[in-house]
């Protein structure tokens, strides 16, 4: 327990950025806890890695950490990613954004990131909800769920990240959620350590905005749900889609080799004469 | 000037030449016409001095990634023409607002909306200016040849590194496909970004400095960690929302044109120090005013010209003290009357226009014909 409290210690900015602004019972800062003890077993040091992220309630992540941060516009904080790591390839760079930033305003620039394979890794917390401006529907809100914009239900489909982002090119995608606390530390570990670009989607509740209009019971009921549908991903392969409710997979989906971007652009420079640092 | 040093060249290549000798080594854009060129012409030319080109999938996130490698410490810009540079406006603002220096091209076409691609105009004055939200400084440029291309786009690079902000390189659609022969200057000034004078515990990127001076911007990755934002934040740079920091904030991004206009504006002026008329006209109809004028004077008509090669801030006093001498105010442009406003508001003398949206250009005869109806 120290230990990790040390550990929060060492990454948070020293100064007088709180109180933060999650509300009781949000699930963001689990992630960002795991992200923290993420980098730290990465070995890392702060100066190396920089953290980007969109608009939203994820979005305030990068004003807490003391890294390199950037808070960029809504849903182009992998554009902006894309730069500094092409700019610099020796900069760890990883986003934060949420689900309606990743995947609605920012679906272009996640779909084009993945495609590029540029070793960016890519944290959405998808909490199925816009939080921040009062709880609208977002791409992942599931079919028939309450909202302010969705007084009588969803009628959308909801995106799945994790396919999503198989679908567009992602080398590494993971799954956890904020029940799963270590796991979560685990998948962006290894997001992080693997060369290409990475997704881990951290789901992860809203109680005020998505939660209480949905009946969904307290944070920790909410959480409670995480634990009782999550499946071990090689298990969930293994029940037959008729029985599939509303279960979903966690742990590592896709884990593949492909040359990064920056090395391909790397063979263009050396093509065109240019030199190789 | 010696024909041995010259070559021949486009106006869309000059900027992208131009933008290399500045220093210039990342490129992010998104096809579009009448600009194409310029990406063209550094998707193969950056890669051989280790400088990174990528296309990107659109204007917004072309923006996105200048801003990005900018803060990684390289030199950047993008290129567009108007749709592409209303999609631009969106992190246009964030670069002011964050302060971070970048370069963005805007070869211009008839608009609105997808308008005439490959048609001249100058529609995109007002844009320029005014495209993103909020009050934001901006600084434009606007080239009348292809050397001035080159030139400027140099230029554009300085002005950005020294005031940490967005410079707009506005060019008609006309001038970017011109070309014309040029001598490479050889001896141009480059303005690098300069270090810090403090230890990062003593840091804070929007610091205002004694005299006025500009905090330098380190980049991210040297052991001075700072937190950016397009919110209005404090001099540490994180979000605030107490009053006087708040203020402090805005002022000081617009305060630091506001207090250097005397470097930002560059000027043209010619045949103006007996004057009666003065034509106002910038990028390719500077051209045909020049020719104009002449034509003028020959008929005894005492005619001079303004070209605002700074178009942004306005060369607002400049006019006015024209405006001490000279009767009239003539104002050529390839669109409905946006720098002929700026006149409006800078002098209480007649001012005239004489637009042209057909997708043609405005011919010295026109320019010509106004000056002496306003003579007569």
């Amino acid at each position: 327990m120290m230990r990790t409290t040390e550990t929060i210690y060492k990454y948070l900015r020293p100064d007088k950025k709180f109180p933060h602004v999650w509300c009781s019972g949000c699930g963001i800062g689990i992630v960002m806890g795991a992200l923290v003890r993420a980098i730290e077993k990465t070995e890392l040091s702060k100066d190396e890695v920089v953290l980007v992220s969109g608009i939203g309630c994820s979005g305030r992540m990068s004003t807490y950490l003391d890294f390199n941060t950037l808070h960029t516009t809504h849903g182009r904080a992998l554009t902006f990613a894309t730069g500094i790591k092409l700019a610099n390839p020796e900069l760890t760079v990883i986003t934060v954004m949420g689900d309606g930033d990743a995947t609605a305003i920012g679906g272009n620039h996640l779909i084009h990131a993945c495609r590029r394979n540029i070793d960016i890794t890519s944290i959405i917390i998808n909490n199925n909800i816009y939080g921040m401006t009062g709880g609208q529907y977002s791409p992942t809100t599931p079919m028939e769920r309450k909202a302010s914009t969705a007084q009588y239900g969803t009628i959308e489909k909801p995106f799945d990240i994790c396919k999503l982002v198989e679908a567009c090119g992602a080398t590494f995608v993971a799954r956890s959620t904020t029940f799963h606390a270590k796991m979560l530390d685990a998948m962006i570990l290894r997001a992080i350590n693997k060369k290409g670009f990475s997704v881990v989607e951290a789901m992860s509740q809203c109680p005020v905005q998505y939660g209480r209009r949905n009946k969904m019971g307290t944070p920790v009921d909410m959480m409670q749900w995480f634990k009782d549908n999550s499946v071990a991903s090689p298990a969930f392969d293994q029940i037959p889609p008729d029985e599939i409710d509303e279960q979903f997979p966690v742990g590592v989906l896709v884990n593949r080799e492909e040359k990064e971007y920056i090395d391909r652009y790397r063979d263009i420079v050396k093509k065109a004469g240019g030199e190789v640092p | 000037m010696n024909k041995q040093n010259e070559v021949l060249m486009q106006g869309n290549e000059a900027c992208a030449m131009g933008a290399l000798s500045a220093g210039m080594r990342f490129f992010a854009g998104y096809p579009i016409t009448p600009s194409t060129e310029i990406a063209e012409f550094l998707s193969a030319e950056l890669p051989k001095i280790n400088g990174t080109f990528i296309q990107m999938e659109d204007e917004i996130s072309s923006m996105g990634a200048i801003i990005g490698a900018s803060l990684a410490g390289v030199k950047s810009m993008t290129a567009t023409s108007g749709p592409g540079f209303s999609l631009m406006q969106e992190n246009i603002g964030f670069a002011s607002m964050a302060e971070v220096p970048c370069v963005v091209v805007n070869v211009m076409r008839g608009g609105p909306s997808t308008g005439m691609p490959t048609r001249p105009s100058q529609g995109d004055v007002m844009q320029s200016r005014w495209g993103t939200h909020g009050d934001h400084p901006i600084i434009v440029l606007c080239p009348k040849s292809v050397l001035e291309c080159y030139t400027l786009t140099v230029r554009a690079f300085n002005l950005a590194e020294k005031y940490r902000t967005p410079v707009i390189v506005l060019i008609d659609g006309i001038i970017g496909h011109m070309w014309e022969n040029i001598e490479i200057p050889s001896t141009l000034e480059v303005i690098d970004r300069p270090k810090p004078t403090v230890p990062p515990e003593w840091y804070h990127p929007y610091e205002n400095l004694p005299g006025g001076d500009i905090m330098p911007l380190v980049p991210f990755g040297q052991g001075y960690r700072y937190h950016v934002t397009g919110m209005v934040h404090d001099m540490s740079g994180f979000p605030t929302l107490v009053h006087e920091e708040v203020e402090q904030c805005l002022k000081s991004i617009t305060n630091k044109i506001k207090n250097n206009l005397h470097d930002i504006i560059e000027i043209e002026e010619y045949l103006l120090n007996d004057a009666d008329i003065c034509v106002v006209a910038y990028g390719s109809v500077a051209r045909s005013a020049r020719e104009a004028v002449n034509m003028a004077r020959e008929e005894g008509i005492k005619a001079g010209m303004l070209r605002p090669i700074t178009m942004w801030p306005f060369p607002r006093f400049h006019l006015e003290d024209i405006a001490t001498r000279v009767r009239t105010f003539v104002v050529p442009e390839m669109n409905l009357g946006q720098v002929y406003g700026e006149v409006l508001k800078s002098c209480s003398q007649k001012a005239l226009r004489v637009t042209r949206v057909d997708g043609e250009l405005i011919t010295p005869d026109q320019i010509l014909s106004k000056i002496q109806e306003v003579s007569s």
